[in-house]
Parts: C-alpha cells; sequence; structure tokens
C-alpha cells in the first residue's frame, strides 16, 4: 500500500466536508473521496438545461450554524449570499399569506396574534432542542462521565424552560403536527405552512405520529442561525465549494471522480479503502458520510458484522418520498394575487393541512400525489449567475412521490410531472408557456445520481425509533460502529438531515475523542 | 362434523401435533402409550419401561425416531462464508462428507441453538438444529448468495444407536459400512430408495443416524428391525436416550441451557465458553456472530461455568442448589442434568457452577431433595467437579467396529 493517511472520508457531502475541515485542522491528514464529480452530494450543483443551474436536491441554507460558518470561515473560502431571511408564502389560489418569522400577513388579526403566540413558543422548544441536536446523543445506561453528563444536562435545559413550558414540551413533541397546528390556528394556509415544514423531507403526512418533532428539528436547526432562508450566490453548490476550500486550506485533500468499493478490514480494523477502479488507499480510519445502509450492506459487508445488528441496518427505514423539480425559464412568471416583489421569497403551495394528507395518501400506495404540495424557489429573483440573460430558474420540492412506485420510473415521473405542472399552473396561470426545459427527479433518481439508498433527505425517516442515542440504530450512533476505526459522519446519523453539518462536526468530535 | 367442510382432513387446528413417517410402527410398538410433543410434532417418551430402553442403548441396538430433528438445506456460492459466519466453528475445515457439531450465536455471545452441519458438496450443506431458526438464518443470509430453506418434513429420520448397530446396518445390506468414521457420511443407494447415513449420535456411543425420503420410512423401519432382531433391537423413546446422553455429557437445548432467543430475564443466557464449550469457539477464523463479545468475555475471565459434577450417594440430584457451604447455604450453583449412571455406577449431574467453583477438582455441596411417599426428604452431599464426557467407550470411535 502507498502512504497511510489518518483519516479517509467516504463522500464529499456537506457532512463529510466539514468533518474533513475540522479533522485536518487538529493535525490529522485527511483524503476525502468523492464518487461524483462534484463536492456537495444532495447540495451539489447541476447544470439541468444549458446555462441554467440549480444544486440536484436542497434549496437553502436555513439551518446551518452561524458558530460553524464562523469556525470554519466559509466567507473567508468564497461564500456571499444573494438573499438572506426570506419570507414565507403561502399560497393557494388566488389567496396567500406571508410569514416573517412571527408576523403573518394575510390573515386576521387574532390569528396573527395565535401565530405569534405559536411561533414564540417553538421558538424556545427549538431552542431547547438546538442544545439537544448539537450535543453527541449519550448512550443510556451508560457509565461515562461524557454521556451521564450530556444526559443530565439535557435534563436540566428541559427544566429549565419553566413548569408549564416543559410540560407543554412534553405534551406536544410526541404529537402530530394536524393536532397541533389544528388546536392552535384558524387559517388553512397558515396549518398547512406549519404542516409543510414538519413533514418535508420525511415519510410522513401531517397526520403521522411524531411530525411535531420532525417540525422542532427542523426549527431547532434554524434556531441557530440568524439569517433564515438563505440563497448563495451561485447556489448550493458554491456553499460546497466554500466547505471543501476550507478543508482543503485545512490540509485535507478532496478527491473527486473516485468511488469508493470497499472499506478494507484485516483482524476485525480499518485499514482503508478500495476505490472501484482497484487502487487500495491505506488509512488509520476510515469515516464515511454515505448512508448507513450502503456503507453497512455494501461498503462494508455482512460478513464483517453481527447478524443482529444486520438486522437493524435492514430495517432501517430509507425510503425517500420527496422529488425535486428543475425549470427552465423564459422569463420571470406570474403568481395569480401575488405582488411581483414576492417572487423571491420561499413559496409553498399547499391549501390546507387536508390537502398535504391527502397528497400523503398517494405515497402509501405506490403512486404519486395527484395534487402534490410544492415549496418553491426562484433563486433567479436574486441571483443572477444561475441563469442565461433574460432566463429564469424555478427549483421546487414536489410532495408526495412514492419510493417504490407502482408504476415504472419513466411513467412515474412523467404522471408527477404533469401533476405538479397543474398544481403550478393553478398559481401561476400560463407558466406552462415560459417553460424552456423541465427535470424531475424522483427519490429514485435522487438515489442514483447523489447515491444514497432510497433517495432520502435525512438518508433515513426521522423518527422516534431512529431519533437520539438509537440514530442510525443501537450499536453504530455516537457515530461509532462494531468495527475499530470505522466511523459514520452523514445525515444518518445523529442529528439527521439539513444541510446543518452536525453529524459532520460531532463525528469529528467524537473521533478526537475515542481514536486511539 | 360440518364445521371442517372444505378443510382436508383431519384440519390442522384438530391435530396440532403431526404424525411422523413412523408414527404407526411407534404406536403398535407402544405399551404405554406415553407420547409428547417435540418440535410439533408427536413421538414416544416411552415404549416400555426406560431401563429396558436405556440397557438396549449400551447393550444392543436401538432405534429413535428422530424426523422431528428440524433440518434446512443451505446451499449456494457462498454457502460456507455463511456458515462461517454463522457458527463458532471453522467450517471452512469441514470436508464434503462429514459432519460438525457447531453452535451460533447472538451479537452478545449468548447461544442462540446446537446443531450438526452437514457437507454435502462445495455448496450444499444440511444444518440440523434442535428449534427453528429459519428467521435468524434468513436475517444472516443477508448480503450473502445462498437460498435458506427447511426441510424437516422432506426427510425422515432414524437414529440407530448401540454397540451391535454397525452389525445390523451391514445385516440390513449397507455393504462397506464398517469403513465410516465417526463425523462422516455416506449414501447408499439400494432398491430405489437413497439412504444417508451418518455415524453421529446423541448417546456417546457405537451408532449411525439415517436420512431418508418419507415414503422410505416403514420399509427402513421394518428392514432394521429385522435385520437387529438377533441382535436385540428394540425402538427407544426419549426419555432412555436422554439417559445416555446425560452419561456422554451432551448439552441438551432448554435443559442444561435456554436458546438466548427464548431467555426473558438478565443473565439466563449462556457463552459457548460458559457451557464449557471453547474449543467450539474459533478466534482465529474470519468474523463470526458473537465474536467480538466473546473476545471480550474470553479477556475478562468466566463468571460461571458449566461442568460435569460426580456426586456422593445415589440419589439423583435433580434441579439441585449447589453450596459453596453447607452450613450456611451461599449458593455457588444448580444441577442442570442429572442421573444415577448405572453403566458407570456414579452418581453424575451436569451443572453450572459460579466461579471459583468450576475449577476441576473443586467440592460444593449438593441440595438434594427426595420425595418419598408424600414426604420430603433432604440430603446435603459432597459433589466433586469432573471431566466430561462420564461415559466414552471405546468403540464409538472404533474404526471398523467390532463384528458382533
Ligand atoms: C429533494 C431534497 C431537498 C432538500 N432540501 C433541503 C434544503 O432546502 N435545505 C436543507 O438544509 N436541506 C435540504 N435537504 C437535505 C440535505 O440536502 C441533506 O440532508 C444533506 O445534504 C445531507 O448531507 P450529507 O453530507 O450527510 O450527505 P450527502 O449530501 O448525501 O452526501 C453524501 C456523499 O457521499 C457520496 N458517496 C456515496 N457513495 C459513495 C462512494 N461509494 N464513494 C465515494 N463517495 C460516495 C455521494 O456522492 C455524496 O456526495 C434536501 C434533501 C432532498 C433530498
Amino acid at each position: 500500500m502507498n502512504r497511510a493517511w489518518d483519516t479517509i472520508i467516504v463522500g464529499a457531502g456537506h457532512n463529510g466536508l466539514v468533518c474533513a475541515q475540522m479533522l485536518a485542522s487538529a493535525g490529522q491528514s485527511v483524503l476525502v473521496l468523492e464518487a461524483g464529480a462534484e463536492v456537495g452530494g444532495f447540495a451539489a450543483p447541476r447544470e439541468f438545461a444549458p446555462g441554467f443551474r440549480a444544486s440536484i436536491a436542497a434549496q437553502y441554507l436555513h439551518q446551518f450554524s452561524d458558530a460553524l460558518l464562523r469556525s470554519l470561515q466559509l466567507e473567508r473560502h468564497g461564500l456571499r449570499f444573494a438573499a438572506t431571511g426570506l419570507a414565507t408564502t403561502v399560497l393557494a389560489s388566488g389567496r396567500h399569506v406571508r410569514i416573517a418569522g412571527d408576523h403573518v400577513d394575510g390573515v386576521s388579526a387574532e390569528e396573527a396574534t395565535r401565530w405569534q403566540q405559536l411561533d414564540t413558543r417553538l421558538a424556545r422548544f427549538a431552542k431547547f432542542m438546538a442544545t439537544v441536536q448539537s450535543t453527541m446523543a449519550p448512550r443510556l445506561g451508560s457509565s461515562d462521565f461524557q454521556d451521564r453528563w450530556t444526559l443530565l444536562k439535557m435534563g436540566l435545559r428541559l427544566r429549565l424552560l419553566g413548569r408549564r413550558e416543559m410540560r407543554e414540551f412534553l405534551r406536544i413533541a410526541g404529537m402530530n403536527v394536524y393536532d397541533l397546528a389544528t388546536d392552535e390556528l384558524e387559517d388553512p394556509l397558515l396549518q398547512a405552512a406549519l404542516g409543510m415544514d414538519a413533514i418535508l423531507g420525511s415519510n410522513f403526512g401531517p397526520r403521522a405520529p411524531g411530525t411535531v418533532l420532525t417540525l422542532l428539528t427542523r426549527r431547532a436547526g434554524e434556531a441557530t442561525t440568524t439569517g433564515g432562508y438563505r440563497l448563495p450566490i451561485g447556489g448550493l453548490g458554491a456553499f460546497a465549494q466554500a466547505l471543501a476550500s476550507a478543508a482543503t486550506a485545512a490540509g485535507a485533500t478532496v478527491r473527486t471522480d473516485a468511488p469508493v468499493a470497499g472499506i478494507v478490514i484485516e483482524n476485525d480494523e480499518v485499514r482503508g479503502v478500495d476505490l472501484a477502479n482497484g487502487e487500495r488507499l491505506s488509512a488509520a480510519r476510515v469515516v464515511s458520510s454515505v448512508d448507513p445502509r450502503q456503507t453497512f450492506l455494501s461498503l462494508l459487508g455482512t460478513e464483517h458484522l453481527d447478524t443482529g445488528f444486520v438486522r437493524r441496518v435492514d430495517h432501517f427505514r430509507h425510503r425517500g418520498i420527496t422529488a425535486k423539480w428543475h425549470l427552465a425559464l423564459d422569463a420571470l412568471p406570474t403568481f395569480t394575487g401575488l405582488p411581483s416583489a414576492q417572487l423571491g421569497d420561499r413559496l409553498v403551495v399547499a391549501p390546507s393541512l387536508n390537502y398535504l394528507e391527502t397528497a400523503y395518501n398517494a405515497s402509501k400506495y405506490g403512486e404519486v400525489s395527484v395534487l402534490p404540495a410544492l415549496e418553491i424557489s426562484i433563486p433567479t429573483v436574486h441571483d443572477r449567475t444561475l441563469a442565461p440573460a433574460g432566463g429564469h430558474v424555478l427549483t421546487a420540492i414536489v410532495n408526495y412521490a412514492a419510493y417504490d412506485a407502482k408504476d415504472d420510473l419513466g411513467t412515474a415521473r412523467e404522471k408527477l410531472e404533469a401533476n405538479a405542472l397543474a398544481v403550478l399552473e393553478s398559481v401561476a396561470p400560463g407558466i406552462r408557456s415560459l417553460i424552456r426545459s423541465s427535470e424531475l427527479l424522483l427519490p429514485m433518481d435522487l438515489e442514483r445520481i447523489c447515491r444514497v439508498t432510497g433517495g432520502h433527505w435525512h438518508h433515513g425517516d426521522l423518527a422516534f425509533d431512529q431519533y437520539l442515542m438509537v440514530r442510525p440504530f443501537p450499536g453504530a450512533a455516537q457515530y461509532q460502529t462494531p468495527i475499530r476505526g470505522l466511523y459514520l459522519c452523514g445525515a444518518g446519523s445523529h442529528p439527521g438531515g439539513g444541510l446543518t453539518g452536525l453529524p459532520g462536526r460531532l463525528a469529528a468530535e467524537q473521533i478526537q475523542r475515542t481514536a486511539p | 362434523m360440518t364445521a371442517d367442510a372444505g378443510y382436508p382432513t383431519p384440519p390442522h387446528f384438530r391435530k396440532p401435533l403431526i404424525d411422523t413417517p413412523f408414527h404407526d410402527r411407534a404406536r403398535a410398538l407402544s405399551q404405554n402409550d406415553q407420547f409428547v410433543a417435540w418440535a410439533g410434532y408427536s413421538t414416544v417418551d416411552v415404549f416400555t419401561t426406560v431401563e429396558q430402553e436405556y440397557f438396549a442403548i449400551r447393550n444392543a441396538a436401538t432405534l429413535y425416531d428422530l424426523t422431528p430433528m428440524v433440518k434446512y438445506r443451505v446451499a449456494g456460492r457462498d454457502a460456507e462464508r455463511y456458515i462461517n459466519r454463522l457458527v463458532t466453528r471453522d467450517i471452512r475445515k469441514l470436508k464434503v462428507g462429514r459432519v460438525s457439531y457447531v453452535v451460533w450465536c447472538n451479537d452478545e455471545g449468548h447461544i442462540i441453538d446446537d446443531g450438526t452441519v452437514f457437507r454435502l458438496s462445495e455448496t450444499d450443506y444440511r444444518i440440523c438444529t434442535a428449534e427453528r431458526q429459519l428467521d435468524w438464518f434468513l436475517d444472516s443470509a443477508i448480503g450473502f448468495d445462498v437460498a435458506v430453506e427447511e426441510i424437516t418434513a422432506s426427510v425422515a429420520a432414524l437414529s440407530l444407536q448401540g454397540p451391535t448397530s454397525a452389525y445390523v446396518l451391514k445385516k440390513f445390506g449397507l455393504s462397506g459400512i464398517e469403513s465410516l468414521k465417526p463425523f462422516e457420511f455416506r449414501i447408499f443407494e439400494a432398491e430405489g430408495r437413497s439412504l444417508m447415513v451418518s455415524r453421529t449420535g446423541f448417546t456417546g456411543d457405537l451408532g449411525y443416524e439415517l436420512w431418508m425420503a418419507p415414503q422410505h420410512a416403514t420399509a427402513v423401519w421394518d428392514d432394521l428391525m429385522q435385520a437387529g432382531r438377533s441382535r436385540g433391537i428394540r425402538a427407544i423413546g426419549s426419555q432412555a436416550l436422554n439417559l445416555a446422553r446425560i452419561e456422554a455429557g451432551f448439552l441438551m437445548p432448554n435443559v442444561d441451557f435456554i436458546s438466548a432467543e427464548h431467555t426473558v430475564r438478565m443473565h439466563r443466557e449462556r457463552t459457548p465458553l460458559e457451557l464449557g464449550l471453547a474449543w467450539l469457539v474459533d478466534f482465529d477464523k474470519p468474523h463470526f456472530n458473537g465474536r467480538r463479545a466473546l473476545q471480550k468475555q474470553k479477556a475478562a475471565g468466566l463468571q460461571r461455568m458449566l461442568v460435569g459434577l460426580d456426586i456422593d450417594g445415589n440419589k439423583p440430584a435433580h434441579n439441585a442448589l449447589l453450596y459453596a457451604n453447607p452450613t450456611d447455604e451461599t449458593e455457588c450453583g444448580f444441577v442442570t442434568s442429572a442421573m444415577w449412571s448405572p453403566t458407570c455406577k456414579r452418581n453424575i449431574a451436569l451443572a453450572i457452577l459460579d466461579t471459583p467453583h468450576f475449577e476441576m477438582g473443586r467440592r460444593v455441596h449438593a441440595d438434594i431433595y427426595l420425595h418419598r411417599e408424600l414426604v420430603w426428604e433432604r440430603r446435603m452431599v459432597t459433589a466433586t467437579v469432573v471431566e466430561r464426557p462420564f461415559f466414552a467407550p471405546e468403540r464409538r470411535r472404533l474404526t471398523p467396529p467390532a463384528d458382533r
């Protein structure tokens, strides 16, 4: 073998890059191996039509903490924002409400007050959750000081919410977002806005238990930054580029077009990796940002693992349900009743919670939603670098598309695209004639392009049984695995997906704590 | 019975225990109707008397219906790698035509079950187990190119054990059987029926196990009975076999250990090291289920271990608690299997002892309860930790076996 690295990181998604930067800064020799041609994973850039660019999956940077942004010095590495603090506008045909933090326009004064109260309360809970999410999940029943201290701190922080608020937190944390939203709010658009934040990326409709948890985890990410919904100049690919540049500046090497075929084990310890081209690279440890299923079943191989553990890997739920849509437009579209100044908002098309629930129903039966919900971004309103002169980019997250579609992939894609277009037309009549090019990526497509099993936003459902100290599953939580020297650092680990950088950061910290 | 209309007769819910292919023969020989449930089948516990059947094992030849033994076929390109990851022994060393006794563990190194592996070809194996294992075997197959299939009902099996068993088989018509070595098997084709014979058994004596298609079962039974007439062959039930296996020092699942899949309470599971089966655990082979946990246990030392006991007196120490000190009755273990061994003329037992009492030669005290005409009597007797097996006659290994 050639020279031995301290650490090889598999996958240059944002988590792999954050982990690389931190370990390299701590003095380790670090090699990042990325299968694709570009870094960024779900946030990698994609030219989906000549001259039109977007990121493959992610649309907004809204959960990446200010602290991490500063400590990685991303601005020094070229990160600039075209827009920050974007408002959310929820649209139904002919009507819309606009949400900017705790302030909402387009509803009755009483409803606005209700929103403000609810938002303030959720913000408080999110702040508590943020501390939970930015700490390594402790092992239960452990006698380790670190674990006990973390648990104690969590309990204390919960208690510090005050008796009433702690009770309220414990009351709602296990609820579904449908009940929460209908208990607290009256306006169907506002209710749907809350529902949308809860279900985005997860295999849930708003009535599914645990959707308040997913809402809170998302808001917890948002509580770590004052930037709100942000668009980097050049798209999220530029954010990934800045991360790669920070990692490189810290001394790490990032290699693209270098798919890893297997993790090399000798005497039950990690020795390095084999590349698909046959090259063998040696390292004292391997950190995988690839989803847990692929990491264990494909890259490592079950022969190195116990059956009970493999069972848990196999039972990890990771079916993606979210599709991504890219449109190249000849001009800015108009949305009925929406002032053009609001075109740059985060636009959500979801008229009611029942609309979301009905959209979800289809996916249960292997179908795509007849009336899908959309989270739309028109980044070219803020950033002209993404499209040729005059042209515009409209991207949307489209919910829902069953991973195991009954139809063949092509048919499922055509159906969802037609359905999404009909919904889009209902709020932006005439947009069809502006479309120069359209690309819809189903979870199966995302799986293939981004090499994430299931094409799942979080690399695996965020649910109570796959959360905190049991994420992704017992035996692989705390970023460590049954194999000495093999670590996890991707969205499959605590606290899950979204562009938070947290799994990458926490893994790096754990490695420094435990590495020989 | 109109309620049963439309069901095959008899409907399964009216006959929860299945008959084995030997059932008619067994019923005809059973003198006291002592049948018991075994893995979903109805089998004989005692045909005549336990004593008569036990002595036939040690002095003549015996037939025992083994059909309920759960059987799996494991076949495919990765079969060897698959089994090697499943069990604690190095199965790569098992040659085609040979059998190996194995145990398999869960992630914690706790035994799930024991059984035997037959290597039929480079890529084709049979695994015989005490309990049904399909769930575990299939989940263990994730990532391996291997097919696992339960074949219990399509293989009828008989165990022919005792010092005259080789003679019986020769008389039965299996020429060359005398060259079959312990843990070897061979397939004999005769009169259009295929018979797989392995030199294996649960008695610690000379003996064979015969594997056949169910449609040949009664004919094979009849022919064996005929061939063994002059050698005192008789059908035996599970009770007599159980005595022989204790003398041989073999473990009985759910008696000497409980499968880790069935334990509910803490510390009721057993690792192979704790059962004195360290010789079955090969740390030098590639990874296998439970390896990391067993390595840890090995390094930390054992808290308890299963050993053989030689107990004073002649009263079997059934379920006796064991004390380090008889006066203050500090418990240090308990008996799992016990008997007065007529062949060894010793009062023997298998027992779990806490550290350090399991060391060879150590003495403990057995608290034996006797139920005599409705009155409980209690004996506190000395027991010594001894080697297993208690009974291991030369003839069990001798090849060719004596021709008698
Ligand atoms: C449709 C969609 C929209 C989303 N929108 C947002 C959003 O607006 N905001 C937000 O914050 N989050 C969003 N997310 C979630 C977010 O993008 C992900 O959770 C996050 O990018 C995961 O980052 P990661 O680094 O853990 O993994 P990934 O980004 O998945 O990176 C894993 C990397 O590993 C590489 N890899 C895989 N196998 C190999 C191999 N064998 N050898 C070498 N490399 C390999 C892959 O190519 C990939 O680059 C969205 C997700 C989806 C699916």
